[in-house]
């Protein structure tokens, strides 16, 4: 019985390593899910959107510990809606300078946009400095929960499974359920028949990338609790982060999620049994090789041509 | 002129534009650079072979690969391997626990010669291997993207992907292939030394002179039926379809042949520079391979040797006076080319570079005759030209 315990813990807590990963994975490819999935456009740059959001987080919590410590176990929430409204007014004035004079070509948004990722590294590398910072966490993401003795289970990992949970919530029914997702999806099947129904198409595009990278914002918001942020933090997930996106379709929200899903608990699983870097090897080989089988991804929209 | 010929100069205009680069590269840059620079002008061109092979994919196919990286690396490793092999003979190595391997595989306790190192003991097999493994491994991504026509965005992401995970495996697979480090210590070719000055001049009249060739190359695909069912792919792809063509295999084909020059020009690399490491192989390399060829012009062949010149010389220049503003410059000109400018410093050189050489050369003649053939093209004469006494 002993054994089966402690089996029951370590396969507990590897669960529970996989849904992290998941829902760090989740979390990067939602705002992508609507830039690239919904709109179509590739933002190379939706790596440094998010590491905007992580620096909001570290600036807001050292502008606390420093004026007002008593708000300090508060900010956090005050953090997180911050760098949404800052990520999302800069992907604003980007689709205005640049995305839009770009949507018949498709390809160029992806250097211009990778263009625009080497610049905000650089700046963000000017104004922070190049070494990693990190936020003060507030007490009560410190620290974990054992529902058992032998279960160990982080509470900021919690954290992000909760606001993960909530944003994906939240986007599913802005996309599916309200009045805008409808003008959002009918601008991107049909954007001339949509203009012609009174839809303005021009402002659904701006609205929809804010959305996309203020949902980035939050997401490195998220991150803080779990690491630190430096200048590049963003760039060494935008690949794994687009390849959750192709792999689930497109455009199709429940796609990401399921995507996330498998490739978070394939990654995981494997780092248990080899090294860290073979586990990343199998699962994008993986991924890559269903690809070439069904490049439409896991699920697909159906939409006439 | 002999049909086949014109086809490789690409006409009057091309074959004046290919002597002025080959006396660039061939003459001036050998004759105004000391050894050291003129080793990393050499360094840069070998980059210009996948700026060339990016104007071919890209530029005519309008496939754009984001993986560039991985063919220049995986011509790079393989001549590597055979150099290291040969600067880690027995005698050389007898301190090692095991003579005659690698040093990093003696750090990583292996004991015997991997078997995938075994047949790069062969000059003739490198010399193959640097050429064909790329063409293989570019043929099964090809095969499978285009076959099932994916689309070109897709096609992107993916190479990319295989960027990543080629990188993320070299750098794991320490014992095999050096890890993050790469393949260093490289010295002699054959028992010819690559190090000294002089080895160094003549690998670099090598690598200009297969460059060279690959342009050629390039231009005689880009002239013939084949370059024209590219463009005309990349503009109306299921036209083509429809009439009869198969757009997978050309899409196919001109990817291995990106690829081939891609493997080409990394192994010159390797010679040149004397180390290969996975710092070349994966995404931010590939996809500044990408900005050479943008830069230069995505539909010039001699614009993307320019542009691999240019943008490198540039980044040589500012990462050595101002690091901190080199990135702002790269991304700035890179978001500035893309946007305003597609065809880069070739479609500039054709809107206006011509006109400005055309109104210098035309000066003189105004001064002694009425211009015969501004008259005999049709065109109304330009205002400076009524002007000038």
């Amino acid at each position: 019985m002993e054994w089966l315990s402690e089996f029951g813990a370590i396969a507990a807590m590897q669960g529970f390593n996989g849904l992290s990963v998941f829902c760090v994975l989740l979390l990067m490819a939602l705002g992508l899910a609507i830039i690239f999935g919904q709109m179509g456009v590739i933002n190379m740059a939706h790596g440094e959107f998010l590491t905007i959001g992580a620096y909001t987080t570290f600036v807001v919590s050292s502008l606390t510990s420093s004026y007002a410590p008593a708000f300090g176990p508060y900010y956090f929430f005050f953090a997180i809606i911050l760098s949404f409204f800052i990520a999302g007014a800069i992907g604003w004035l980007v689709e205005w300078a640049m995305i839009s004079k770009l949507y018949q070509r498709p390809l160029d948004t992806l250097l211009a946009t990778w263009g625009l990722s080497l610049v905000m590294q650089q700046g963000f590398r000017s104004i922070f400095g190049a070494r990693e910072v990190s936020a003060t966490l507030p007490d009560w993401l410190m620290g974990s929960w054992n529902p058992t003795e032998a279960i160990d289970i982080p509470r900021n990992g919690l954290f992000v499974m909760g606001l993960t949970l909530l944003l994906t919530a939240l986007l599913f029914l802005m996309i599916y359920r309200s009045r805008w997702g409808l003008q959002v999806r009918a601008t991107m099947q049909n954007r001339v028949m949509a203009r012609s129904v009174g839809i303005n198409t021009k402002r659904v595009d701006r609205m929809t990338f804010a959305l996309g990278c203020g949902v980035a914002g939050v997401a490195g918001a998220a991150f803080t609790t779990i690491g630190s942020t430096g200048p590049t933090a963003g760039s060494l997930y935008i690949v794994d982060t687009f390849l959750v996106v192709v792999f689930g379709g497109a455009s199709s929200l429940l796609g990401t999620i399921a995507s996330a899903f498998s490739i978070a608990q394939a990654q995981s699983l494997l780092e248990f049994f080899t090294s860290g870097s073979m586990a990343k090897v199998f699962t994008l080989s993986a991924v890559v090789l269903i690809l070439m089988l069904r490049p439409q991804g896991l699920f697909s929209a159906k939409v006439r041509k | 002129m002999n049909p086949t010929l014109d086809k490789l100069l690409g006409g009057k205009q091309g074959a004046i534009g290919l002597a002025l680069l080959a006396a660039l590269i061939l003459v001036v840059f050998p004759l105004a650079l000391d050894a050291f620079r003129l080793n990393m002008v050499g360094k840069y061109l070998t980059y210009a072979f996948v700026a060339v092979g990016l104007v071919l994919c890209w530029g005519y196919g309008g496939i754009l690969s984001l993986g560039q990286g991985i063919f220049f690396g995986l011509g790079g490793y393989c001549m590597a391997m055979f150099l290291k092999l040969e600067a880690s003979d027995p005698e050389r190595t007898k301190i090692q626990s095991t003579p005659g391997i690698p040093d990093f595989m003696d750090w990583n306790q292996i004991t015997e010669l991997p078997l995938l190192w075994e047949p790069f003991h062969s000059l003739s097999f490198t010399l193959i291997a640097v050429v064909v493994v790329p063409v293989l491994l570019a043929l099964v991504i090809g095969i499978a993207m285009f076959k099932r026509r994916v689309g070109d965005v897709y096609f992107s992401i993916v190479t990319q992907a295989i960027a990543l995970i080629l990188t993320v495996l070299i750098i794991g697979q320490q014992g095999l292939t050096g890890g993050v480090n790469g393949i260093t210590d490289l010295r002699t070719l054959k028992g010819w030394d690559i190090r000294s000055d002089e080895a160094k001049l003549i690998l670099y009249f090598v690598s200009a002179a297969l460059l060279i060739g690959c342009i050629l190359i390039a231009r005689f695909i880009i002239a013939s039926k084949l370059g024209r069912l590219l463009l005309a792919m990349r503009d109306k792809e299921e036209r083509v379809r429809f009439s009869g063509y198969d757009v997978a295999s050309f899409k196919i084909f001109v990817f291995c042949v990106g690829a081939a020059f891609a493997g080409i020009g990394g192994a010159m690399f390797t010679l040149q520079v004397g180390f290969m490491s996975p710092s070349f192989v994966g995404i931010v390399p590939s996809i500044e391979m990408v900005i050479f060829a943008a830069v230069g012009g995505r539909l010039s062949l001699l614009g993307a040797v320019y542009g691999a010149l240019l943008v490198n010389f540039g980044k040589t220049y500012f990462s050595e006076s101002f690091p901190e503003l080199w990135l702002y410059l790269m991304g700035g000109l890179f978001i500035v080319v893309v946007m305003y400018f597609p065809n880069g410093l070739a479609g500039l050189w054709d809107s206006h570079g011509k006109r400005c050489l055309a109104r210098l050369r035309r000066k003189p003649q105004v001064l002694v005759t009425p211009p015969p053939a501004v008259i005999a093209t049709g065109k109304r004469p330009t205002p400076e030209l009524e002007t000038t006494p």
